[in-house]
């Protein structure tokens, strides 16, 4: 198969999943549980990773900048400009890398692992549909979790910004804080929740796509992880760009 | 001859018509039009992955309370013939019933339905193995919300045909291999199916362990009137299905006898596979009396 064909293909299978994981949740059973212990597994358990993330991104940001924007003698937008970047696009594209590698891989192996032991096979055969019971509430629990863990990312990239401007260069915590406030926008929030409500949905269909069409027994576990974790993250790098360029032209985004 | 009673009281013509005719339980069998249909059929399926054809035009039925033994070597399309049945292949061409009905071109949730009657039990049980031994039995109870005091009721009468209900609380991973099997047929059989499939059940497990998975599908079959296909590439589990039965004794406990010399009538007839063609259809006997060089090796080993 050429590569084109195989895209359209893979394209085909991923859309198919999702709609056939969403008109299921009208249908009962409704799989409430499933959804929660994902929301606390993807949520609660990123969030160290993705407040890490987010802290030693903004501090690398102002590390970097504070010198150039003090040479132009613009030293106080510092705050401005992390807080902008963060929110606008570090926050959402890097927690959704963060979340890509835990999650997008656990969830390909956890679903692939159950391809190859024959699991998936048991549970189609004592009536349950695998794509409400296991997809679904996966895709479900990353729309809804990855703006929160985005928020908290941007957050404390703030702070993290915060502490370098102030422990390394000075300025004082109110002089950057104030900086953040006159410089984000509600646009510039509206747009940096959006953006990882598509994250995660493209998150969730890849990881669960390439969990459960792994073939090939153990090795084939570690090939769809693999490909789950590199596909979900080219393809939010991707589409942010095109998403970005949406926004701004919908929410009429000012210059940073 | 006639006692002096007979003759002063003659027996009528009809008396001796119904006398005579009266119905025994394989024309009862034969007379009952749902026993006639088969519990599976396949009519000339055909199904190929690629270039390499799996099933090439195969014709078989599985009568209602028989057990079909599915023979063949690794790779001969053994276990695709179970996931064309539970509809998790489609064939290329020909038609699959079950119970009399198409379910050829029925779509997932047309299969739901038809899946109820049917149990399965997967090459080394394919327990799910976030659930406990209890859960994983009480699967699908679970999934139809039913109440939990009968949930409860019917896992301890499961694990107990299995004889496991001491394992009840345990998770798989703490479970043995033949463990795991019995567990995955306690499952298989919640909801009282009357078609149950085996693929494999054996494999991989101690001759005593084996015998004991043996000795389950005989009592379904015989005790349970369950149809089932057993899919195994062991001659000794063969030999097990073939001539022995089960019944229940005085004491109300099952025991397993062998054919022997009795004349009884065990339902179990043996199909083998090769390239995708059924190359021997018949009972134990004539399987043994065969010359045909590549069953023979197949049986010898050699």
């Amino acid at each position: 198969m050429n590569p084109l064909k195989k895209f359209i293909f893979e394209l085909q299978e991923v859309t198919s999943l999702i709609i056939s994981a969403f008109v299921g949740l009208f249908k009962k059973p409704f799989y409430l549980v499933d959804l929660i212990k994902q929301m606390d597994i993807i949520g609660v358990g990123s969030l160290p990773i993705v407040l890490l993330t987010g802290f030693f991104t903004g501090a690398v940001l102002i590390l970097q900048t504070f010198p150039t924007l003090a040479y132009y003698g613009v030293q106080n937008e510092a705050g401005r400009s992390v807080a902008t970047s963060l929110i606008r696009e570090l926050g959402p594209v890097l927690s959704a890398l963060m979340v890509s590698g835990r999650i997008g891989s656990a969830i390909s192996a956890e679903l692939g692992s159950m391809v190859v032991s024959q699991q998936i096979d048991a549970m189609r055969s004592l009536g349950t549909d695998p794509n409400r019971k296991l997809v679904a509430p996966r895709i479900l629990a990353l729309i809804f979790m990855l703006p929160f863990l985005t928020v908290a990312a941007d957050i404390f990239g703030i702070v993290g910004g915060g502490v370098v401007a102030s422990g390394l260069f000075n300025q004082s915590f109110d002089t950057f804080l104030s900086s953040v406030q006159n410089g984000i926008t509600i646009e510039d929030i509206i747009g940096g929740v959006i953006k990882p409500l598509f994250f995660g949905l493209i998150i969730g269909s890849v990881s669960c796509h390439k969990g459960l069409s792994t073939v090939g027994g153990t090795v084939g576990v570690g090939r769809s992880t693999t490909s789950a974790v590199v596909l979900s993250s080219i393809v939010v790098i991707i589409f942010d760009f095109f998403l970005s360029r949406a926004l701004q032209s919908i929410l009429d985004t000012k210059p940073i | 001859m006639l006692s002096p009673q007979e003759i002063e009281e003659p027996v009528t013509t009809e008396e001796i018509i119904v006398e005579e005719l009266e119905p025994t339980d394989l024309e009862d069998a034969v007379d009952n039009i749902e026993r006639a249909v088969p519990a599976i059929e396949f009519r000339d399926v055909y199904l190929a992955f690629d270039d390499k054809v799996i099933l090439d035009h195969v014709n078989f039925t599985v009568r209602r309370g028989e057990t079909k033994v599915i023979l063949g070597r690794s790779g001969g399309g053994k276990s695709t013939t179970i996931r064309l049945i539970l509809g998790l292949l489609k064939p290329d061409s020909g038609q699959i019933l079950i119970d009399g009905e198409d379910i050829t071109e029925y779509n997932e949730v047309e299969m739901m339905n038809v899946r109820k009657k049917i149990g399965m039990v997967f090459q080394e049980g394919a327990l799910f193995d976030s659930l406990s031994v209890y859960d994983n039995v009480a699967y699908r109870l679970h999934e139809q919300g039913v109440a939990e005091a009968e949930v409860e009721k019917e896992v301890r009468r499961m694990l107990h045909f299995v004889d496991l209900e001491e394992a009840i609380d345990k998770m798989p991973s703490e479970l043995s291999g033949g463990m795991r099997r019995r567990v995955g047929i306690a499952r298989a059989l919640v909801g009282d199916p009357q078609i149950v499939m085996f693929d494999e059940p054996t494999a991989g497990l101690d001759p005593p362990t084996a015998r004991t998975i043996c000795e389950l599908a005989i009592k379904l079959r015989d005790l349970e009137d369950v149809s089932s296909i057993f899919v195994t590439h062991e001659m000794k589990n063969i030999e097990y299905l073939s001539s022995e039965y089960a019944t229940v004794n005085e004491d109300g406990e099952v025991v397993f006898e062998l054919e022997g010399e009795k004349l009884c009538m065990i339902n179990t007839e043996i199909i083998m596979l090769r390239q995708g063609h059924i190359i021997f259809s018949g009972k134990d006997e004539q399987l043994r009396a065969t010359k045909d060089p590549y069953i023979l090796k197949f049986m010898r080993g050699k």
